[in-house]
């Protein structure tokens, strides 16, 4: 038998989605990918919606499987502007490695996945950030019984981390600033982490501090783990689409923006019908589409804001109900508040 | 007369490329071929033109700037500041690595398996195929996963090992520690090491390395040596009909020569002891190495296994019976008789099982294994964002890895071939 002949009858294994992506951005969809993705979505009538593989209170099937979080939430306010549906939404669960390129082949129309926000992935890899739905940072967790209280304890320790994140990029930039060592164990989704951080695999789990409290949650003994008070890094998680398709980004970026503002503007899921049938509040008018023609400049009609709040509320509704302090996960809101309340959310004016 | 009976000259017509049966036929694969090239052509500039379009012009630039991420296994010195392509580098000699070891431990579970399922002991045969229909019918992977998750759930960790009472102790005097995290094993250490001496940058460069070179180069020139004694033993046989007795004489110069090197070099063993998180010192295997390598070993020793059998059985039975009438013991019929010709069977869809296990090495990401997919086509294509160029510097390589292993075993089958005149 020739060697030629062997090679031939042998498959190199590879990630599909990674084959599949590379030869789509290749070969077919590069094309499309600066086309229309709106006129795409509502021909045929349902989101390609990139979310994680499963990080409770951001993105993960519920005991009925359907999707629920912080994350889906968004994906579901867009189905809901664009297609006057939240329910029209496949959720395509990507790892950190294949989000990217998942998106890029156009696979998905949109990633709403604790994805932080960076030049280079902003710049380089092409993609489009329309804003920021939640202000994180990397922390560390470790079990009680370590005795560890500070970051500054850990040289030596072996440390898990999902790989193809920005977390991977922060702890070797942190480790080496502080000259400690560590073993970086690496693994793919937050699930397998967390087998092998309760199993003792590893010494310390590090993500995104709300990831971390998210994971916490599930143990069975949540109490028996802390979280150390440093962070890291700055992590401006939020929603993503490809780079070139403008309308498309502004479509995304308001819906999350109108989230934000309902907030602002006191509209929430139990006084919008009230509100939509006109207020003395002009700003609040144009939001909800009574006034002025903003649906309209963005390609959808004039209900489109109405529909994307009455998909799960606003803004402050999402976060209370996924991630919120009566949650699990009990996620203060923090950075995460109206800048009014001192935090960063801050919505351009709807005029 | 040959003058009368040559036809006609004929001059070549175009019409001919098509209706003269002797040109047709190439007529067809040059046009063939022509199409080929412009589909290649078509598909390859279609390529280009849209990255170029989504702005992500193909360039292998990405491959010096630094990786900024950390690799746990690296047998060359790597840190976070490294270019992406020592990273990838690093990756590949992790997976020559875990083939290399794959390979090795897969060829000799393989052959004894092989052999005792030809085994007249009825247990033994049955154990033997129960044991070669379990690992090749359940997928790779999952034995990969398998074993992985065995050695995280039922291994003591590092912390166990901690305190007045600890729940885990070390084994074989202290020297070897068992942990979920990974084998901690003790490590030659040599104390009076021929680089150190040296100046420093030298030392960074070559490490204990050189060491370890002597100690080969020894080594090889002492096995040189035993099979002239061999040959010598073979010439006196030959002669006076009786061999000299010489294994104590092989056995002399196998150990001491290497043991007088390791007595000049200061050699001692570097126990592993629990300090701080980790256990720290001697030879850290960690599991992900430890469960790729064992399921690589185990699923592909099944497959050889069936080789070496259906070798041995293609061997006619008298040969067998030829060599047993001429009184040579049972053991030396298979190593005398059987397994010389047995191998010119084996070993061409060998080669196909080596070729095997390195490219499905690439699975070690599903345990966290570093190796070329894990850096270049995973972490490395993650950051920069390259996914074409990755992938195909990625296959690139795969692809002469395998060539050179079917390269090396064609080589030795031609060499064990039997001549034929």
């Amino acid at each position: 038998m020739s060697p030629a002949r062997v090679d031939k009858q042998e498959e190199v294994k590879m990630k599909k989605s990674v084959i599949l992506g590379a030869l789509s951005v290749a070969g077919l969809s590069a094309g499309a990918a600066a086309a229309a993705t709106l006129d795409d979505v509502k021909a045929r009538g349902q989101l390609n919606c990139g979310v994680s593989t499963g990080l409770s209170g951001f993105s993960a099937p519920d005991a009925d499987g359907e999707w629920q979080g912080f994350d889906v939430a968004v994906c579901r306010a867009v189905a809901a502007a664009v297609l006057d549906d939240p329910m029209a939404v496949e959720f395509v669960p990507t790892t950190g490695k294949t989000r990217f390129t998942a998106l890029a082949s156009g696979e998905v129309d949109m990633l709403a996945r604790n994805t932080t926000w960076t030049l280079s992935r902003d710049v380089d890899l092409k993609f489009e950030f329309t804003g920021v739905n939640y202000y994180d940072g990397q922390g560390f967790m470790v079990p009680k019984s370590l005795g560890v209280s500070s970051a500054k304890e850990l040289s030596g320790a072996t440390v898990c981390i999902q790989t193809g994140t920005t977390t991977e990029l922060n702890l070797a930039d942190y480790f080496r600033k502080n000259d400690m060592d560590y073993e970086p164990v690496p693994i793919e989704t937050n699930a397998e982490a967390q087998q092998q951080y309760l199993a003792g695999a590893c010494d310390v789990y590090t993500t995104d501090a709300s990831g971390l409290a998210a994971t916490r949650a599930s143990f069975e003994n949540a109490g028996d783990h802390v979280i150390l008070p440093e962070i890291i890094s700055k992590e401006p998680l939020g929603p993503l689409v490809r780079h070139g398709d403008n309308e498309w980004g502004d479509v995304v970026r308001w819906t999350l923006n109108a989230l934000i503002a309902a907030e602002e503007m006191g509209i929430n899921s139990d006084n919008l019908a009230e509100m939509a049938e006109g207020t003395e509040n002009p700003e609040v008018n144009r939001l909800l589409g009574t006034e002025g023609n903003l649906g309209e400049m963005l390609g959808l009609d004039s209900d489109w804001a109405q529909r994307a709040i009455m998909a799960g509320g606003n803004y402050g509704e999402l976060f209370e109900k996924h991630i919120g302090e009566q949650t699990p996960i009990g996620l203060a809101r923090g950075l995460n508040a109206q800048w009014t309340d001192g935090g960063l959310l801050y919505a351009p004016p709807f005029r | 007369m040959t003058s009368l009976t040559d036809p006609p000259k004929e001059s070549f017509r175009l019409s001919m490329l098509i209706y003269d049966t002797r040109y047709r036929s190439m007529t067809i694969q040059i046009v063939a071929l022509i199409g080929f090239l412009i589909l290649v052509g078509w598909l390859i500039s279609n390529t280009a033109q849209n990255l170029v379009d989504l702005g992500k012009e193909p360039s292998f630039g990405f491959l010096s700037e630094p990786a900024g991420y950390d690799i746990n296994q690296r047998l060359i010195e790597y840190n976070s500041q490294s270019s992406h392509f020592r990273a990838a580098i690093v990756g590949l000699l992790n997976t020559l690595l875990v083939a290399a070891l794959g390979c090795a431990t897969a060829t000799v579970i393989g052959v004894v398996i092989g052999v005792l399922r030809l085994s007249k002991n009825w247990l033994v045969a049955r154990i033997m195929t129960v044991y070669v229909e379990m690992f090749r019918n359940v997928p790779l992977l999952l034995w990969i996963v398998f074993i992985m998750a065995i050695v995280i759930e039922t291994l003591p960790q590092p912390r166990d090992f901690r305190g007045e009472n600890p729940a885990a102790s070390m084994l074989l005097g202290d020297s070897v520690a068992l942990t979920g995290r990974g084998f901690y094993i003790p490590a030659i250490e040599f104390t009076n090491s021929v680089t150190a001496t040296g100046a420093e940058e030298v030392d960074a460069v070559v490490g204990g390395s050189l060491d370890w070179l002597i100690v080969f180069a020894v080594l090889a020139i002492s096995i040189f040596a035993i099979r002239r004694v061999r040959r010598r033993a073979d010439r006196i046989q030959e002669a006076t009909g009786l061999r000299p007795t010489t294994w104590y004489l092989q056995l002399g110069l196998l150990i001491v020569p290497v043991g007088i090197v390791f007595i000049l070099l200061g050699a001692q063993l570097e126990y592993p002891a629990l300090r701080g998180f980790n256990f720290a010192g001697g030879i850290y295997m960690r599991n992900s190495l430890i469960a790729l390598w064992l399921a690589l070993s185990l699923y592909t020793s099944a497959f050889v296994a069936e080789i070496v059998r259906s070798g041995i059985m293609a061997v006619s039975g008298g040969q067998t019976e030829a060599a047993a009438a001429l009184g040579l013991r049972p053991r030396r019929v298979m190593n005398l008789v059987v397994l010389p010709q047995a191998l010119r069977v084996i070993i061409p869809p060998l080669i196909s099982q080596y070729l095997n296990l390195t490219k499905n090495s690439s699975l070690a990401i599903a345990v966290g294994y570093m190796d070329l997919t894990g850096t270049l086509m995973g972490i490395t294509l993650n950051q920069t964002g390259r996914e074409l160029e990755t992938v195909m510097l990625g296959m690139l390589i795969y692809l002469m890895i395998s060539l050179m292993i079917s390269a090396v075993m064609n080589w030795y089958n031609n060499r064990v071939k039997l001549v034929e005149r």
